[in-house]
């Protein structure tokens, strides 16, 4: 058995007991030692990546419980390459929140290690129940993180989010029960397999399992209309915080890949297909959902905000299309979203604090120092985001609108994204012009930032042009990994390995 | 039996739902128990409903499932957990917000 999969969840649970228990020490060693720890897990992830990158399906099973009795972690191509998307970003934040942020609350460093436990072990995870607990945890660990600093609008808006989520869980709880309850199984591939041959008396309840699981997961990839909690939760929390929950609604994204290609997939038999009616549409309309907010936010950190929902948006209309090569574009753009939002939210904290009292919103403020790097900065992820040529936005809805050509659904994925396109780089130039241009000699600005305050900007974007340089085999991974998805066999036989192919006896 | 417990669950997660529709942090905070004590039911009976079997498979002879009763001891404790946490973020809110209303404003006259 092969431990190196169990290592990205070991490593930011004891690094965050450790800096628990290190409260009382001073802030330099926290922030070392969380540094530190958050580096690490990026190479445990690389030196993982390869072993997995020749399709191999690497099977963790806990306590050595054989499938399906036992809890196993599954890394696959696409497991893996979300948890090397969510450390990647991880180390960029800490290079940010190590400049001063993580001051506003004591347990910053000691949250974020446990949410990058609860979402490694979310990616890495191949029971129902377990990804249950794993939420969570990486749950839990967010409504830490975005009280973190406290305030008015912050508060209201945790308020919100932590009693969505808790719905959400109830809602999860009961899907997963009434999926025991009738499969006897909470093992994902054990799940697919049973699906497949599902007695047709319980046709009826499965789907209406399946579709509250689906329901969940689009609560936290904010899919509309389930989308309205994101943009005052993002818009209203801490610069870092806001950027590392860049990944979370990826997490949602992923359940819902999971779950489409590997339960309700193609080869799923009565239940094949569950999630084709809706997931389409609803996302679309996420993306037209989205950019109206873009257009109407009115600070950078909203709009931010409203860019993650149109990200979100984009991002399952090409998992709705279905088929690897769709999934595969999928996967590309979820890499460069997530770093160009992320970037976005941090550049609009260097922002905020260097406009003074002006803080991020769109209106005419102080004149920045330095505010040629600011702008450059501020126009590059501007680009990115937008999707123009040459960066990696662009070439990721490229390849969405490739793989749409062929699909039924075309016509309104090549109208929807096109249009959209255009309104977002509309809003995202005004807000420059507003944000660089617009003086008001009254307003005074704070003291300007220095160059180790862009660090996690900068680092940001340095990963997204990474993207670019290297798009051939980034795609040429994606669609490795997408292939592996479509065919859930593999995934299948991996895990449950000696299970006769019809299953055990109920 | 099944049907009382059916009933049992449908009128909780009822009254949950009620509850945390309204617009008070106090009620909403009860509606989510009510709607977690519903669901760890839920889970509970999923194993079906056997009483004094043995969690063992034998030959012939009903069982117990212990599955799901470990599922519910950590649904319980999560909850348990989140209420504690989402009552004091109510605290917290009536603090910062001067009222108890979920979107921070009374709008009633």
């Amino acid at each position: 058995m092969n431990h190196l999969v169990i290592a990205p969840l070991l490593l930011p649970l004891l690094a965050g007991t450790v800096l628990l228990l290190l409260h009382g020490a001073g802030q330099p060693l926290r922030r070392a030692l969380s540094m530190a720890a958050t580096l690490a897990l990026v190479g445990l992830v690389l030196a993982l990546l390869f072993r997995v990158a020749d399709g191999d399906v690497l099977v963790y099973q806990l306590g050595d419980w054989a499938a399906p009795f036992g809890i196993v972690l599954v890394a696959d191509r696409l497991a893996v390459v979300m948890v090397l998307i969510t450390s990647v970003l991880a180390a960029c934040v800490m290079l940010y929140a190590v400049r001063g942020e993580d001051r506003s609350g004591s347990y910053f460093h000691v949250l974020f290690q446990m949410q990058l436990f609860g979402l490694n072990g979310a990616f890495l995870t191949g029971d129902l129940f377990n990804l249950f607990v794993f939420f969570e945890v990486l749950l839990i660990a967010s409504y830490g993180l975005l009280l973190h600093g406290g305030g008015r609008l912050r508060t209201r808006a945790g308020l919100h989010y932590v009693i969505l989520n808790l719905v959400g869980s109830t809602l999860f709880l009961f899907a997963v029960g009434t999926l025991y309850g009738v499969l006897g199984t909470l093992n994902m591939a054990d799940l697919a397999q049973r699906l497949a041959s599902l007695p047709a008396e319980h046709l009826g309840v499965v789907r209406a399992a399946g579709l509250l699981l689906f329901a969940v997961f689009a609560l936290k990839a904010a899919l509309a209309p389930l989308h309205l909690w994101l943009p005052g939760a993002y818009g209203h929390t801490s610069a870092p915080v806001a950027a590392m929950f860049a990944i979370m609604t990826k997490v949602g994204a992923y359940a819902i890949l999971r779950m489409h290609s590997l339960m309700f997939g193609p080869d799923a038999g009565p239940v094949a297909g569950l999630l084709d009616p809706w997931l389409l549409p609803l996302a679309l309309l996420t993306v037209v959902a989205g950019t109206v907010g873009v257009l109407a936010s009115q600070r950078l950190a909203d709009q931010a905000a409203y860019l993650v929902v149109v990200s979100a948006g984009t991002l399952l209309t090409a998992f709705g299309m279905g088929g690897a090569e769709a999934f595969a574009a999928g996967l590309y753009y979820l890499a460069h979203t997530t770093f160009a939002a992320a970037a976005l939210f941090l550049l609009a904290g260097v922002l905020a604090r260097a406009r003074g009292d002006t803080g991020d919103r769109l209106v005419a403020g102080p004149r920045l120092p330095r505010g040629e790097l600011l702008g450059g900065v501020f126009l590059l992820i501007a680009l990115a985001v937008g999707g123009m040529p040459p960066l990696s936005g662009f070439i990721g809805k490229w390849l969405i609108l490739q793989a749409s050509f062929g699909s039924p659904g075309m016509p309104w994925v090549l109208a929807v994204l096109l249009v959209t396109s255009l309104l977002v780089i509309m809003a995202l130039a005004r807000s420059g012009s507003r944000l660089f241009f617009k003086i008001d000699d009254g307003a005074v600005a704070a003291a300007p930032p220095r160059m180790a305050d862009l660090g996690g900007v900068l680092g940001l974007a340095i990963v997204g042009l990474a993207l670019v340089i290297y798009a051939g085999p980034v795609y040429e991974f994606g669609q490795a990994a997408a292939a592996q998805s479509v065919q859930p066999g593999i995934y299948l036989s991996a895990v449950l390995q000696g299970v006769p192919p019809g299953g055990l006896p109920q | 039996m099944e049907a009382l417990i059916s009933i049992v669950i449908g009128v909780l997660t009822a009254c949950g739902v009620y509850l945390a529709l309204r617009g008070r942090t106090f009620p909403v905070v009860l509606g989510l128990t009510l709607m977690s004590y519903a669901v760890n039911l839920f889970l509970f009976v999923m194993g079906r409903l056997t009483i004094g079997k043995p969690p063992i498979i034998q030959d012939g002879a009903t069982y117990a499932d212990p599955l799901p009763q470990a599922l519910v001891l950590t649904a319980i404790v999560i909850s348990f957990g989140m209420t504690a946490f989402v009552v004091i973020l109510s605290l917290r809110a009536r603090a910062e917000l001067g009222n108890d209303h979920v979107d921070g404003e009374d709008t009633r006259p």
